[in-house]
Formats: structure tokens, sequence, C-alpha cells
């Protein structure tokens, strides 16, 4: 039944469900949002990291987000190279890209996938740490730590993002490659590896993402299925390439998710993301801060 | 182009006696259930192309018009028991109007774009299916076979012949498609929507067009799946390996020509379930994967495109 303080929890917890949404989110803003690469493998990256996080947390008990942490670096070089292997395979020659990269970033997401299967079986897999599994009172109201934590993590991340790409010179070259890749090759840089390093920035940012992603709730192999329509739901309502808009839009998200599933049961859940990213994509899709007209 | 027409239709015709002649002969039930999802991926191939091949959109949908056809039926023969035949048809009709709807709604998108509107149709129909109490919700429905007809003596047989038949249906449909103006006209506006489009070519009728016929094809497959399982869950029937399986044997098989999904889908088609049966059913989803990535980046005019090459090259030597 309908009540004020059902929906009132609901609005709490989908607002730090929403930061979360934005921490996973802000790598594919930059990597499809910035630099138009129609990076499907995204969430599968995600859950990859997920699954590095956990074997680190599993068998030497490495504190979740330390683990994250840990595998950033690692992450940055794989971006690297995935930005490498696509620019000279699909951007340099041109033509069909399209096509190609969708198809050649979703055969990667179900590579992963597969590995992940092969490796750590179909079942669900979760983190060990102090914050997981406790819960924070506050009157009625019960929050789960391991979102505050989700929470307040998200939101550093999105604040030092956001103070990258606009104060320091890498960041505004990576703006400036998005605005336009043809005037900063005739003032002398080379847009490709402004890309490269964007890219790798992008993938770097999914450690810590993918340790929040197990320590919010555990992962299966195929979890990357779902966050497409999230993370996408979220960079295109944002409107493509911009961070605050991210976080705005994962916030929305967030809340209309724990509100339709206070009000309607949880088997509607998965088909909230997608539904508001379709509505978005037919209706505004240069989405709610878009930088195109 | 007469005799090419006549040599296709010949060979379509002996394709289908040879199906019929392996039903009255062979005994073992297993060459039916294995060739009869290899059949079945060639229909679900040749429709994707139609639209990802020819009009250059790429659909991950192949798993939402799929498992709507499965509907389709489980419903027709929970309500009314009508036959194989109606239920086929019944799931065709539906999906042309689902490609109608899906299309209109996604189809102004462009690339990545119409590929998540998509993928985000698929999630949501599928969600739908699992809250319809009527036809089993999440947790699936049984069917219990009816009698099989006069010429076949078991009903696996059957659905063999059926997807036969329509793998030359959707096969016809493609090439024509191909040679016909709205092959010529999607062609156009793959190379360049907006060049198109100023020349006087309808675009987005023609992508309707294609969508709709795509959408038919693929409904029109899955609907006897669920007779051929016996079962139907909405996460088996909306799977997106269906999605993922159809676009790749049609970029592996090569989209320029109709045949290049049919050889994809061969050859992809027999290499799992050789994978399958003597290993495990991971590996031959990674070899999908491996196999789509390989191509994508190495040859990506894929099989056919290879083909071509080596014909070019060789009348060159000759010349």
């Amino acid at each position: 039944m309908f009540s004020f303080e059902l929906l009132l929890d609901a609005v709490v917890i989908g607002v730090l469900l929403g930061c979360f949404y934005a921490a996973v989110s802000l790598g594919l803003s930059i990597s499809f949002g910035l630099l138009d690469v129609p990076h499907v493998a995204h969430p599968a990256f995600l859950v990859l990291a997920s699954y590095a996080v956990y074997f680190l947390n599993e068998h030497y008990g490495v504190d979740p987000l330390l683990a994250g942490l840990l595998i950033t670096p690692l992450f940055f070089l794989f971006g690297l190279f995935a930005y490498r292997l696509y620019y000279e395979t699909f951007e340099r020659r041109g033509s069909d890209a399209g096509v190609r990269g969708i198809a050649f970033f979703f055969g990667i997401a179900f590579i992963i996938e597969v590995l992940i299967i092969m490796q750590f079986g179909v079942d669900q897999r979760s983190v060990t740490a102090d914050y997981v599994g406790k819960a924070w009172r506050i009157g009625e109201m019960r929050i789960p730590f391991r979102l505050v934590v989700a929470f307040v993590v998200a939101a550093a991340l999105t604040i030092l993002l956001t103070l990258y790409l606009s104060r320091t010179f890498m960041g505004r070259a990576i703006r400036a490659v998005a605005q336009d890749q043809e005037a900063l090759r005739l003032m002398g840089a080379n847009p490709i590896r402004i890309k490269q390093w964007a890219f790798g920035i992008a993938t770097a940012v999914l450690g810590i993402a993918g340790a929040l992603l197990i320590i919010v709730a555990p992962v299966e192999p195929t979890l990357d299925r779902t966050y497409i329509g999230r993370t996408f739901c979220v960079v295109v309502m944002a409107g493509l390439g911009s961070m605050s808009g991210t976080l705005v839009a994962a916030i929305i998200l967030g809340v209309a998710e724990t509100v339709v599933l206070t009000l309607f049961g949880a088997s509607w859940a998965p088909a909230i993301s997608f539904a508001m990213l379709l509505g978005v994509l037919a209706v505004r899709p240069q989405g709610l801060f878009g930088r195109r007209s | 182009m007469k005799r090419n027409g006549m040599y296709f239709w010949g060979g379509a015709a002996l394709f289908l006696a040879g199906a019929l002649l392996m039903t009255q002969v062979i005994g073992n039930q297993y060459p039916f259930f294995a060739c009869y999802v290899i059949l079945q991926f060639i229909v679900l191939a040749v429709a994707w192309s139609i639209l990802g091949g020819y009009a250059g959109y790429v659909n991950f949908g192949t798993s939402a018009f799929f498992g709507v056809g499965v509907y389709t039926a489980v419903f027709l023969f929970k309500a009314t028991g009508v036959p194989l035949a109606v239920q086929i048809a019944a799931a065709a009709a539906v999906g042309a109007l689902m490609g109608f709807a899906l299309g209109l709604l996604t189809l102004r998108m462009q690339g990545i774009f119409f590929s998540i509107a998509t993928i985000a149709a698929t999630i949501i129909i599928e969600t739908a299916i699992t809250n319809w109490r009527y036809v089993g919700g999440a947790s699936g429905i049984q069917l219990q076979r009816p009698a099989v007809m006069a010429p076949f003596d078991n009903y696996v047989e059957m659905l063999f012949f059926v997807q036969a038949v329509m793998v030359v249906l959707a096969v016809a449909i493609s090439r024509y498609i191909q040679n016909s103006w709205i092959g010529r006209g999607l062609q156009a506006l793959k190379d360049d929507e907006l060049a198109a489009e100023c020349t006087g070519v309808p675009t987005l009728r023609l992508k309707l067009t294609a969508c709709v016929i795509s959408g038919a094809l693929m409904c029109a497959a899955g609907a006897p799946a669920a007779m051929y399982l016996q079962y139907a869950d909405p996460a088996s029937a909306f799977n997106l390996n269906y999605s993922v399986s159809a676009l790749a044997m049609s970029l592996i098989g090569g989209t320029a020509h109709w045949a290049g999904p049919v050889i994809g889908a061969i050859l992809l088609g027999v290499t799992q379930q050789l994978l399958t049966v003597t290993i495990s059913s991971e590996v031959n989803v990674l070899v999908l994967g491996v196999m789509l990535v390989l191509f994508v980046v190495a040859a990506p005019e894929g099989i056919v495109g290879l083909i071509r090459k080596v014909r070019s090259k060789r009348n060159e030597g000759e010349g």
C-alpha cells in the first residue's frame, strides 16, 4: 500500500543509488560522450573490473576499494591498447566504421563475458569488508552502509573528473578534441594521442567503478547486459559528454528505479532504464544538458 | 539474370526435396535436432541482413523478434490450439507489425543510437512478457506437442521440414530485395543517407519496409521454437545470444550478397553444434565472439568479400 514514508525512503535510497550509477557511467561519458566511440563493451569492462576486485579480495584479503585503486593503472593501459586497436582497425580506415565498430565492441563484450564464466563460473560473487552488510539507522529509515560508501566515492570521482577536464591542460585538450579535431591538428597537436589518453582515463575510472559495483551488490558474469541500459541511459540523458549532467541524469534514473521498485515490485525493474533510454532517444536525443543541438 | 533465376529455384527445389527425403529415410532423431537449429539460424541471419546488411542499420533486436515469435505461438497454442502453420503465419503478421512500430520509433536514429534503442526494446518486451502470467511468466511454460501430420512420423522431423521451407522463403525474399529497386535504394542510403535522401530515395519508407520484412521473418523463425523445445521461458526466448549470433553470422558471411548470411550461418551453426557436443556451450559462445571480432577486424567484407577478392585476382592473372 502507498505510504509517504515508503516513498521518502525510496527517494533517499534512489539518490544514493543514482550517485553510484553516475560513477559507473563516467567512463562512458568520456569514451562515448566525448570521443564518439561506440563503446558497447563499457559495461563488460566494468564487470571485468568487479571480478578483478573480487579476485584480489578473495585470495589476498585486499579491501575492495583499495583493490579498485590497485587495478586502475592496469585498466589505464588496457584502455590505451583498446583505443589503439579500435583506431587502427576502424577510425583510420574510415569507411563503414559505424557498423563494424559496434559489432567489434559487442564481440569484445561477449568474449569478456564468456572468459569470466569459464574462469569464475556463473554463480554470483561478492566481496567481504567491514562496511558491506551493515546499515545506518536514522529514525525509521535504514540506509545500507555500502550505498553510503558508493555515494561518497562516486561524488568524489565525479568532482575529480570534472576538475580534471576543466582545469588541467590535458583535460582541456580532451574537451577540445571532442569539439573540433581538425582545429586541434592545425594547432600542431596530435588528436589521436589525446583521444587515446582520454580513452585510457575512461577505462581507468572503471577500476574504482568496478569495486563499487561489487560493493553495492553481488555480481554475475552477464550483469553487463543490464548495465548497457543503465550506463547508456545516463550518458544519453545527460547529453553526451557532460560530467555534471551525468550526475543529475544518474540520480534521476536511480530515483525512478527505486520508486518503481517500491510501487510495482522488482519484476519491472530491469525495464526502467531501457524505457527511459528509449524515451530520451525518441523525444530528446540531444539529452537534458546536451552539447549539440 | 533469367538463367540465374532458374538455377536458384532449381537449387531450392532440390534442397527441399533432399530435406523431405531425409525425414523419410533417416531414423535417428539427432540429425534433425541439430539441423533444425542450423536452419533456424540461417533464417535469422538472412532476415537480419535485410536491414543490417543492405541498409547498414545494426539491429541488436533479433532476440526481441525471435522471442515475440515464440510467445505468439505459445499464446495461440494455449488459447486456441491452432495448428503450427497458423501459429507461424500469425507470428509473421505480429512480427511485421512490430517491425513497423519499432521502425517508426527507432529508424530515425542512426548508428549506435539505433543499436542501443533496439537492445532497449528487447529488454522492455522481455520484461513485459515476464510479467504476463497467462503465458507462464518468469518461470516459463510447458507445452504438449499435438499429433504429427501425415508424411512425417515424428514431430521434430516435421519442424525440421517447416524450417527448411522457411529458409527457402527467407532466401528468396532476400534475393528478390537485393536485385530489386528496394535493394538498390537501401544500398544507396547505406553509403550516404543524406545524399540518397537528396536524390529522391524515400529513405524512411525503404528502411521501414526492410524492418517490416526482417521482423516478420525473424518472428516466423521463432514461432516453431516453442514446439521444438516443448517449453518456453522469457530468459531463453529473448536471450541476447540470438542477436549476437544473427549479427555475427551475417557479418562473417558477408553482407554484400544474399548468400553471405547463408554461408556464415551454415559455417558458424555447424561449428557451434560440433563444439557444444564435443566441448561445452561456453566454448561455442567464445568461438562466436572471437570469430566475430577477427572477421570485423581482418576481413570486413566477410567470406563473400574474400571470395570476390580471390576471383578478381585470378581474373587479373589471366588477363
